[in-house]
Order: structure tokens, then sequence, then C-alpha cells
């Protein structure tokens, strides 16, 4: 198979370092992975293309990039089905995360925001002698969170990062979930409420959008939006309901609630930034005031600041139109 | 100067096993790696982790009588007492520092079968298990505070007359090289899988640290003893583990038949790995296989049992070989795995050199022997990682810092690479040299060798050495320059091939993984004793030593 791989290339040692389109054209056999075409073009065309990998088996986590606009691992998609009409494929650095050099992003903003969430079992009391009893359930439940691999995917795609860089943020919360929803962790019922409290504050949970992108991005099925909303679902029942976003959640819902109308508004939703879900408006609203307001916006994100203006005046222009008549079916959480 | 009286190389699970018994030790630790801790190749481990528990009824003799017999009798029985006895207490650790263990029943850690085993004694995390215990470990070092150096390279260690003194490391992400000094240093930096090709090992898996210990003069032992696993995929050589036969998985040859029937009668496609490897190699020879493969059969396992516990190497089958394994046979071969080989320590950990410490793939403990039973590699990391880090620690406080010249160490460091980047451009390319490194091994010292075939790969090494010496580095930027840490890399690579070439054209018998078509019979007379090479004026140079037999015999083994 003879493809063409378009690569977002930057060099920091350049005169005046700045983001190019480079095209290489490579033959790899058909089931070849984008990362099989990178590594190829690294050792036989161009040994200054820079790029993380090691496992080339979606385990450790280092290939994420964006592969045609979106955040993926380069090692688990498969060239075939991600090459267009005319055998190319466009690969990018992933989002969020400042460039180091071409494909290679600088990850401290990701393991910040992980070290942030205090990332080890804090449990109350004295340890057991053998292990800790617990049911297979809770176990698998918890397997599929700590199934991720820190690739960093969901941060690359994560709406509210993008302009808002004090987001928690998908996999942060991720990680905090997995403690939150272990047995093991907090006190003797098993509910963690330092870390609840904590998550519950402004950049916690509450400032997630339900855009639904790190769902989408997440390969190994993570879906962080869906823990981010059991996080909060945890909070609530937990008590911690004096907090910006869970009364803002509340009063969205009091006042909004779902509509026959949702479907005609996708369309100008998604020219706003790809927002596919009404939840996702309303909840973009508090971070992209917030945003605004406290002058977050980074001045380089022009675009952005213009898109967010654009949710903020739909959002305005919507919000009335959204209180129906079902007040009360939805949590609080969504 | 950066300065630490403990310093661990490599952030795998051996290595932050190791930093965080240290620092608990109350040294003052670094660790080091060249890719974020969450990168190393332990997160590649699907299977499971041993321990025989005293509560489930059973014991830690019956394991190492296992180990014993999997090993072909060339592990150092005091060591595998050392493994198996702190086996519970080492997975009750982890459990307690949060590893999402699968339960059974009673909600107690579920096992699961594993191959060499009488039996099931492997602990497990779905087939993630490598993950969920390496990412559970950088938990505990982000808690423990221990400093860490990410992406940082290793390039050489330091020593002062027999003394270690520290390391020189590039730190890729600026292209600097710096020094730093410390009063023990601890290898931890895995296997060398890529000197094959193809591997179930990962890209980073170069034999660095045992390369570098090999070169400041510590023998590296039993390096004849690399492992063929048999069940990865052709092409890129992943790997679908043992637990797929651990759940009950079978072996078929193109007619479907079970052809482990032949070779181990009682346990089957759960005999140990030099064993089914071996069984499978000679049905590809015979012309039972399809393509160079045989087939892991996994269709009447059931699609629940696949997802709960297989559901990683499902995804891989799909993704890689374009296979659901829930509905077809998955093509598999033999494939390079690990090596049981490594830098010789004692039960602690400790080299030769005072100070010098090493633990787990790239360490050589001997509890592995001639062939690793799967899942018993984990263990090893986490029982001799800790031991190590304790040892380390407890050595610091009778020392002192030895000094040594940074400016003068940089500079050396510094004019090696420049040379490298300076070089004119021939036209060779590094992975040109380590694609045909990786070939030469697998065709020459494969599951099966014998003189003929070792010898050419050591004239091959000779060949691919003359050209390692002229091979222009292509990116010359300091920044994240990959291409100058793989072209160090290879030379690591080539210094460690050479060791396993030479020590498998010693080894005139057939033993665990080291199977000699010239010598087929296994001849304690003579070989019941390890290999170690050493670095010499020209290529290794070997010298043997004893077994240590504790309470278990040799016998024949059978399957
Ligand atoms: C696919 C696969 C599946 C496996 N499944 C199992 C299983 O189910 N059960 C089992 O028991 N075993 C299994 N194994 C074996 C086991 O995973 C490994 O042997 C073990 O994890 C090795 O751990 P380690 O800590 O020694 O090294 P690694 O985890 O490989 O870590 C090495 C570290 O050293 C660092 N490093 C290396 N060189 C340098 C340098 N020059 N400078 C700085 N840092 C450096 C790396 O960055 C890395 O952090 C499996 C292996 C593979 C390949
Ligand atoms: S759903 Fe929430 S966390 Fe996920 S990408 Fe959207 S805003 Fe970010
Ligand atoms: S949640 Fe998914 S996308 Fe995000 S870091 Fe983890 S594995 Fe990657
Ligand atoms: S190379 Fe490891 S996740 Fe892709």
């Amino acid at each position: 198979m003879d493809v063409t791989i378009k690569i977002k290339r930057f060099d920091p040692e350049a005169d005046q370092p700045h983001s190019y389109w480079e095209d290489f054209s490579v033959s790899v056999p058909d089931n070849a992975t984008v990362l099989d075409a990178l590594i190829k073009i690294r050792e036989e065309i161009d040994g200054t293309l820079t790029l993380r990998c090691s496992c080339r088996s979606a385990i450790c986590g280092s290939c994420a990039v964006r592969i045609n606009g979106h955040a993926g691992l380069a090692c688990k998609t498969s060239l075939s089905r991600a090459i267009d009409e005319d055998n190319c494929v466009t690969v990018e650095p992933a989002g969020v995360m400042k460039v180091i050099k071409d494909l290679t992003v600088d990850f401290d903003l990701f393991w910040d925001k992980i070290r942030e969430v205090e990332p080890y079992l804090q449990p109350q009391g004295a340890e057991p002698e053998g292990e800790y009893i617990a049911s297979n359930e809770s176990m698998l439940h918890l397997s599929g969170v700590t199934a991720c691999i820190m690739c960093g995917a969901c941060v690359s795609d994560c709406t509210v990062l993008e302009v808002d860089p004090t987001f928690l943020g998908p996999a942060a919360l991720a990680k905090a979930y997995r403690f939150t929803a272990d047995p093991r962790d907090g006190d003797r019922e098993g509910v963690s409420r330092d870390r609840l409290r904590n998550l519950s504050e402004a950049t916690g949970m509450w400032d997630c959008t339900r855009c639904n992108e790190c769902v989408q991005a997440c390969p190994k099925g993570v879906a962080p939006m869906d823990r981010i909303m059991a996080l909060r679902e945890q909070a609530v029942s937990a008590g911690f309901t004096n907090n910006n976003g869970a009364r803002h959640t509340s009063a969205f819902t009091e006042s909004v609630g779902h509509s026959g109308r949702l479907d005609e508004l996708r369309l100008p939703i998604k020219s706003v930034g790809g927002i596919t879900n009404i939840g996702a408006m309303l909840s973009y609203a508090p971070v992209g005031w917030r945003a605004l307001t406290h002058g977050k916006m980074p001045p380089i994100r022009h675009k952005n600041v213009e898109n967010v203006e654009n949710v903020r005046r739909l959002f305005r222009k919507l919000e009335p139109d959204l209180a129906g008549p079902q007040i009360g079916r939805n949590s609080p959480f969504g | 100067m950066l300065e630490h009286d403990v310093l661990v190389i490599g952030a795998g699970l051996a290595g932050m096993r190791a930093a965080i018994a240290a620092s608990a030790n109350g040294a003052n630790t670094a660790i080091i790696s060249k890719v974020h801790p969450v990168r190393s190749h332990s997160n590649a481990a699907q299977g499971g982790i041993n321990a025989a528990l005293l509560d489930r009824g059973d014991d830690w003799e019956d394991h190492a009588y296992d180990t014993i017999k999997g090993s072909d009798f060339l592990g150092d029985q005091d060591a595998i007492e050392v493994m198996c006895s702190s086996a519970g207490r080492a997975l009750i650790d982890m459990e307690h520092m949060g590893v999402t263990f699968n339960r059974d029943d009673e909600g107690k850690l579920g096992t699961r079968a594993f191959g060499g085993q009488r039996r099931a004694r492997t602990f497990f995390v779905g087939d993630f298990t490598g993950q969920a215990l390496l990412h559970v470990m950088f938990e505990q070092l982000i808690k423990s505070g221990v400093r860490s150096y990410e992406e940082w390279f290793v390039t050489s260690l330091i020593e002062e007359d027999g003394q270690v003194a520290g390391v020189m490391a590039l730190e890729i992400r600026t292209g600097q090289i710096h020094a730093i000094r410390a009063k023990t240093v601890i290898f931890c930096t895995g296997g060398c899988g890529r000197i094959f090709e193809p591997s179930t090992n990962a890209l980073i898996v170069t034999g660095d640290g045992m390369a570098l210990a090999y070169n400041a003069g510590v023998g590296l032992m039993d390096m004849e003893m690399v492992q063929y696993h048999p069940t990865t995929l052709a092409g890129s050589g992943v790997l679908l583990s043992e637990a797929a036969r651990g759940e009950g998985a079978y072996l078929r040859d193109k007619n479907g038949h079970r052809f482990m029937e032949k070779y181990a009668p009682n346990m089957m496609e759960l005999a140990s790995r030099d064993v089914v490897s071996r069984a499978e190699q000679t049905e590809i020879n015979a012309g039972n296989g399809v393509n160079g493969c045989v087939f892991l059969d996994c269709t009447h396992l059931g699609e629940a049992l696949i997802m709960e516990k297989l559901s990683q190497i499902r995804e891989i089958g799909i993704d890689l070989a374009g296979v659901d394994m829930i509905r077809e046979p998955v093509p598999i071969r033999p494939g390079m795995h690990y090596i049981m080989g490594g830098i010789k320590t004692d039960i602690n950990g400790l080299t030769s050199i005072p100070g010098v410490y090493a633990a787990g793939e790239c360490a050589n403990v001997s509890v592995h022997g001639g062939n690793r039973l799967g899942a018993n590699s984990l263990l090893d990391t986490i029982v001799f990682g800790e031991r190590s880090g304790n040892h380390a620690a407890e050595f610091c406080r009778g020392v002192e810092f030895v000094d040594f010249d940074e400016g003068e160490a940089v500079a050396r460091e510094e004019r090696r690479i420049n040379e490298m980047l300076e070089r004119p451009d021939n036209g060779d390319r590094w992975g040109a040299i380590r694609q045909a490194m990786g070939e030469s091994m697998v065709r020459n010292v494969a599951v099966f060798r014998d003189e003929q075939s070792i010898s050419e790969a050591i004239r091959d090494f000779s060949d691919l050495r003359d050209r390692y010496n002229q091979v222009p580095v292509q990116n010359k930027n300091r920044i994240f320059n990959t291409d100058l840490v793989f072209a160090l890399e290879l030379g690591y690579m080539l210094d460690v091939a050479d060791t396993i070439a030479f020590s498998a054209l010693e080894r005139r018998e057939s033993r665990g993984a080291n199977a000699r078509t010239d010598f087929p019979e296994r001849d304690d007379d003579n070989w019941l004793k390890h290999i170690v090479a050493r670095k010499g004026e020209v290529g290794p140079e070997l010298s043997y030593l004893p077994v240590t037999i504790t309470k278990w015999q040799p016998e024949e083994r059978k399957y």
C-alpha cells in the first residue's frame, strides 16, 4: 500500500521556529498502523522526525497524536482505515500541550494535573493482614478506569482545557474517580470525602462541559466524561452541593431540561466547536464565562475567543427557550 | 553537581520498587529513566504475577520446585527460595497499595493457571497486570517524593579506583549532558529484546544497563538463555499472553490437531515455555503449520470470559492481525520474549563492583535459570527491586561520595557524542544495522540452534560492528534528538548480542532455552553450571560459576 503521510513538524532549533507541513510517501504492508509508517519514515527517510513510541500495542501510552484532526494512538490506528481517497493521512502533535519538537509534546501539564489529585490510595484505619476483601465487580469496575494508559489523547482534545488550562481535565478526573470509587479508599464506608470536597472546587469536576470529546478520543474505553459524571453523583450524595458547579448545574436543570427542539440546535452548536449535545452547551457556559471574565483566554487563541463569543451569544439566545416542562427529570449531574 | 545516595537507573517495576524501598530507608534517592516511568516496558506484562499464598492451601516450596524445574535446574536455589518465600508478602503489599486484582467469589484475590506450574497461583488484573502494577507503583513513587529524572538517558557509569562514583546522562529534552554523583547505583534497565527482530518487547528495550555494566567490567551470566514465547503474532511479534492458555485455550496445527499431546501429555498447552515453543517449531518445521504459524484457539472459551479476562489481547488480535479470537483461531508462532540471563548479582542484588546493584530483567540473581516460568518475572522485579533498594540504602550509610572531575567527565561524553554527530553521511542507517542484527539473531540463535548457526551470527555481528562504527546520525540538533539516542542504544545492543551468541556457542548441551541440535541432551556432568561473560580485549571472555543447589536435586524434566 502506497500512502502519503502529511506530518505537522516543528523544529525548536530552527532560526525562526514555526510549524509546517511535510509530506512523506511510503510503501507499507496493508495491515500497517499509522505508527508503522511513522517509524518507517524515521528509520528510512528522515532521521530527524521526532515522536515518542515504544510498545506498538496500545499499552505504553507514548504515541498519542492527532490523526486527521482527532487524537488517538498511532499504534492503534490502522492506516487503511485512516487514509482518504487519495491515500493521504494527516498527523499532528496532540493538542493542549506545548509542542517540543515535531510530534513530541510537553507532558508536564498532564502530569501536574495527575499529581494534583493525590493519585495514590488513601485508606483510613489499619491495613488488614491479608488482602482487602472486595467484590470482583467492584474491582472490574475500577479496572475499567485503571485501564487508562495516561496517553493524553483525552487531554489533547478536551474543549475546556483548550480554553482553560486550569481545568483538571479528563485524565486526572478519571484518575481521581479511580480512588473515589475504590472501596478501599476513604472512610470505613469507602467514601473519599476529602477527595470529593477538593474535586468539587473550581477547576474540578463541575467544569466539564460534557462535550464527549474525551470519550471519543480515549483508546482504552475509559470514558472519562462518564467518570466525571459519576464523580458529580458521588459528590452530591456526599453532600458537596455548596459550590458553583453543583449550584449552576442544578439551576440549569431546573430552568431548562431537554426539549424537543434539541435536534434543531445541533447544527449551530457544532459550528461553534464540535459540541454535539445540549448538555455540553449548557455547561460550557460557566467555563466560557470564567475564562473570559478572568482573562484566562490566552491571546493567541483569537479563534477560540470568537467561538466562545458565539457560544455565549447562542447560549443567551437559547436559554429562555430551553426552559421546558421536564423539570426534575434529570439528575443534577446531567 | 547533582548528588544522591542511591541512584536507580530505570523506572520500570524493579526500579520504582527499589527507589521506594531505598527512600523509605532514609537514603537520598533518585530515579532516572529514558522514558516517563509509566511508559516503561513493565506495562506490557499481561498475564499475571505468581505467589504461593498459604491461606489458599499453597506452599512456597511447591512454587520453588516448579520454578527450579522450569529453570531446567540452572536457577540458583537459594535465590529461588528468597523469591518464592517473599512472594506472598510482596503480592499483598501491592494489593494494599491499590492494585485492582481480580477477585474470587469470596472477594479474595483470584488466581488463574499459568504454564509449568502444578496449581493456579497466578494473580492478575484482567490481561493488563503489568500496567496495573506499574501505574500503582508510580502512584507510590509520587507519594514517596523520590526525585525523578524523566527522559534522561544514562550513557555511562563512572568508576574511580574500582568504586562507583556516579553516572553520566543525556537530558533528552534539552540535549544537555549531566554528571550525577552517587554512592550507589542500581541498574533496573530491563531486558534487551530489541536485539531480536521480531520480538514481543517494546522499542525501548535495548539492553542499555547490561551493556553499561558489562563495559564497566561486571559479568553477564547465562546470556544464552533467551526465552521464545509460544504465542506471538507473526510480523510485528507482539505477544498474546499465556493467560489465554491459562484460561483454557488450545494450540492446534493446520489440521486442527492439539499437537501438545505428543510433547507434554500431562500439562499439554501449559507445559513450560521452552517446551511448548520447541513443540510448535517442530510442527512448523514439519509442515504442519500455515505460513510459519500454528493456531491459538480460544473460540470455545466463550465471549463472556474473553471479554472479562482477555479483552486487551483480543483487541491486539483485532488491531494487529485482523482476527477476532472470539470467533477464529489466531495464527501464532514462537517469538523472542525475555532474557533469563543478565547482570550477575548476589541475592541482595549486589554485583562485583561495591555499590553497584542490579534488579529486574537486566539482572540475573538467578531465579529463572534456563527458562523462566510465566508470571515469575513481575515477582522477580518486585522482590529483588525491594531487596536491592534496602541493601543499597544500608550500604550508603557506611561510605562517602567518590570524587570525580565533573567538567572532564562531561567533556569526555560530549566528545563521544560529537564524534557520532560529525560523522559524514555514508548512506548507512542505524535502523538498517539494527534490522540486520535482529534478523540474524532470530535466524541463527533461535528456538533451535547449533554451532554453525551461532557462528554465523557472531560473524554477522562483527561486520555490523564495523558498520556501526561509521554510521552517521542524521539529526544534528540537541533538543529531543532521538536519532542520537537510538544510535547509542544500538551500540549497547551490539555489545549484548555478542555475549548472547558467545555464551550460546559455549554451552554444548541442550538445557532450558538453549536447544542445541548438535548437542540435543542435557549434560549435568559437564554443564550444570553458569556461564559468565566479561568484557575482554576482543569480545567476551567466558568463565563458569557453580549452580547453587539447596535441596532439589536435578532430575529428568517431563510435563
Ligand atoms: C509483552 C510482555 C508480556 C509480559 N508478561 C508478563 C507476565 O504476565 N508476567 C510476568 O511476570 N512477566 C511478564 N513479562 C516480563 C516482564 O514484564 C518484564 O520482565 C519486567 O516487567 C521487566 O521489568 P523491569 O523493571 O526489569 O524493566 P522495565 O519495566 O523494562 O524498565 C526498564 C526501565 O529502564 C529504563 N532504562 C533503560 N535503559 C535506560 C538508560 N540507558 N537510561 C535511563 N533509563 C533507562 C527504562 O526507561 C525503563 O524505565 C512480559 C514481558 C513482555 C514483553
Ligand atoms: S467531556 Fe468534559 S472532560 Fe471530556 S473533553 Fe469534554 S469537557 Fe473535557
Ligand atoms: S483516559 Fe483514555 S485518553 Fe485519557 S489518558 Fe487515559 S487512556 Fe488516554
Ligand atoms: S507505542 Fe505504546 S501506546 Fe502506542
